[in-house]
């Protein structure tokens, strides 16, 4: 358990505990009151929305939305790269030719402006469209690292072993490799889901993303278009902007301390460790003493 | 009572240079015979075709030309036959580091060659196996349990001959089994397959660059220079008086007990 980890899942767990559990117990996001746009009070704990909406309720449900989104195309992601990745650089030959070429044309896409045509060819989006359509153009690089990494360890002896043994390819793939790319997969997969949360934000404040639900995105987006900001509404647009900057800073935080489980080397390389090779000022001045 | 017969083996690489390519022969018209019972030494420089030849008789990859025939019959390459081929020719590798899986117990390693090839096996079957095979390895059955970074060097190599050996083969192939070992331990390991092979009737092939172990442990011995078989003949024979010019050097850079530096006093 290093630092690192400790502080992303201080701030990722209850983010995610509220998104779970949030809408669970706020009052109905949607409902429109006459008391117009309010500051913090005993009865909205996040003030109102210029509609008179809660802002509480708006960002437990948009926190869901937004979670919602991060999941689905971290387990697309998992899956698509998962697949194209390890199975084409296992097989070898004209498939790993043709699934290589094909990660190639997907890695080359530019993705935001593809995200743009095609959220505005289609104008009526659900949540889950916008998933797919975000993991559809974010997948190509974790394929590639995984590509990678199988193509080293399917010529390690223990993977030729199991071959001389007399496996299977897929059991090969499944018990033999898998396992050791798991560290692999699980940075990828966070790495996808900072990703997606963030594109999402973005498509929905640009008013491309899902239509009919909440996210922080589009919380964002009805608080630029009430004029929060000239308004003084902080309480509008601080919280999900909040904490967008927060869930993505933990899910990294989470990623870097992943990361230097897979390579230990990764743990030396900080100032703070680096600075622990110096000799100290008493070493230092012990030193000089002898010299002189 | 099993034979592999080799003849006419030939392995050619394609080097690609941006659009020029070269071929490489790897392996050139090699032939030699393993018979049940049998040690036989295949030495050589690094890069001379040794572990090709390994990676070829254990059809990881396809000769270019030659035959590969297991009693009489050319080997299968796929189906029934391949099975067959799995489970009477198996392999030891040179680095016990790296031919264990290190997310698997010893355990893992043993039961999948056993449930391959003995599918009627019940799971109490395969644990009694299991041991009995780490007690053949001369390792403790209580090891069955720990992953590979718990076990040394030596440990670990005895841990691949159980593994090789748990499909009950014929033909057992060494690739420098003792090359990444401690000095110390060679010995030991290497008394263990000597005695492997006479209780199994196992035809060996002991690939090595070290030709004393290679007279003390094999009948035959190949030596290999550049691809080809440049003599073979009788262990002693090959060792004491040696026709070609490699053997010659190779044999002159062993270090010999009863040759001084400079003239010898008189």
């Amino acid at each position: 358990m290093t630092g690192k980890l400790t502080a992303g899942l201080v701030i990722a767990v209850p983010i995610a505990l509220f998104g779970l559990l949030g809408p669970l117990v706020v009052q109905d996001p949607s409902r429109v009151d006459d008391i117009g746009l309010t500051a913090p009070a005993a009865g909205h704990l996040l003030g109102t929305t210029q509609t008179g909406q809660d802002v509480l309720a708006q960002l437990a449900y948009a926190t869901r939305g937004s979670l919602i989104v991060g999941a689905v195309v971290g387990v697309l992601t998992l899956l698509l790269s998962g697949f194209f990745g390890i199975v084409g650089a296992y097989a070898g030959g004209w498939l790993d030719e043709a699934f290589s070429l094909f990660i190639n044309v997907m890695l080359v896409i530019p993705g935001l402006p593809v995200v743009i045509v095609i959220s505005a060819y289609l104008p009526d989006r659900s949540l889950l469209l916008v998933s797919l359509v975000l993991a559809i153009t974010g997948w190509a690089g974790s394929a590639r690292v995984l590509r990678g990494s199988t193509l080293s360890l399917r010529n390690r002896d223990y993977v030729l072993a199991s071959r001389v043994a007399g496996e299977k390819r897929w059991r090969i793939i499944l018990v033999e490799i898998l396992p050791n790319l798991v560290p692999l997969l699980a940075s990828q997969v966070v790495f996808a889901v900072i990703f997606a949360i963030l594109g999402e934000a973005g498509l929905s404040y640009l008013g491309l993303g899902a239509s009919e639900s909440f996210t922080w995105g589009t919380m964002l987006y009805y608080a630029q278009n009430g004029l929060a900001l000239r308004l003084g509404a902080w309480w509008w647009f601080v919280p999900p902007g909040l904490l967008l900057a927060l869930f993505g800073a933990a899910l990294a935080l989470i990623n870097f301390s992943i990361d230097e489980i897979i390579d230990p080397k990764l743990r030396n390389q900080t100032r703070a460790a680096r600075r622990g090779w110096r000799m100290s000022r008493e070493q230092l001045r012990r030193a000089r003493e002898v010299t002189l | 009572m099993t034979s592999l017969e080799v003849r006419g083996l030939v392995k050619d690489y394609r080097l690609r240079d941006g659009l020029r390519s070269t071929r490489l022969r790897a392996v050139d018209d090699v032939g030699f015979t393993l018979d049940h019972g049998r040690t036989v030494a295949l030495v050589g420089q690094s890069g001379s075709g040794k572990s090709t030849i390994a990676r070829l008789l254990l059809q990881l990859e396809r000769p270019t030309a030659g035959e590969i025939r297991l009693d009489g019959r050319p080997v299968a390459r796929r189906g029934a036959g391949l099975i067959r081929y799995r489970r009477l020719v198996q392999m030891v590798f040179q680095d016990p580091f790296a031919s264990l899986n290190p997310h698997h117990d010893v355990a893992h390693h043993l039961a999948r060659p056993l449930r391959l090839h003995h599918p009627e096996l019940s799971r109490a079957d395969v644990d009694a196996r299991i041991r009995h095979l780490l007690e053949r390895v001369q390792l403790d059955p209580a090891m069955a349990g720990r992953r590979p970074h718990e076990l040394s060097g030596g440990q670990r190599q005895r841990v691949a001959i159980a593994r090789a050996l748990a499909p009950s083969p014929g033909i057992l192939i060494a690739d420098e089994p003792v090359s990444m070992l401690d000095v110390s331990i060679r010995l030991g390991v290497l008394n263990l397959l000597a005695t492997l092979q006479r209780e199994e009737d196992l035809g060996v092939l002991y690939i090595t660059h070290d030709l004393a172990t290679a007279r003390h442990f094999s009948d035959d011995i190949l030596v290999m220079y550049r691809g080809r078989i440049v003599e073979h003949g009788p262990a002693d024979e090959v060792i004491l008086n040696p026709k070609h010019e490699y053997t010659r050097l190779l044999a002159d850079a062993t270090p010999d007990p009863e040759r001084r530096f400079g003239p010898a006093p008189r």
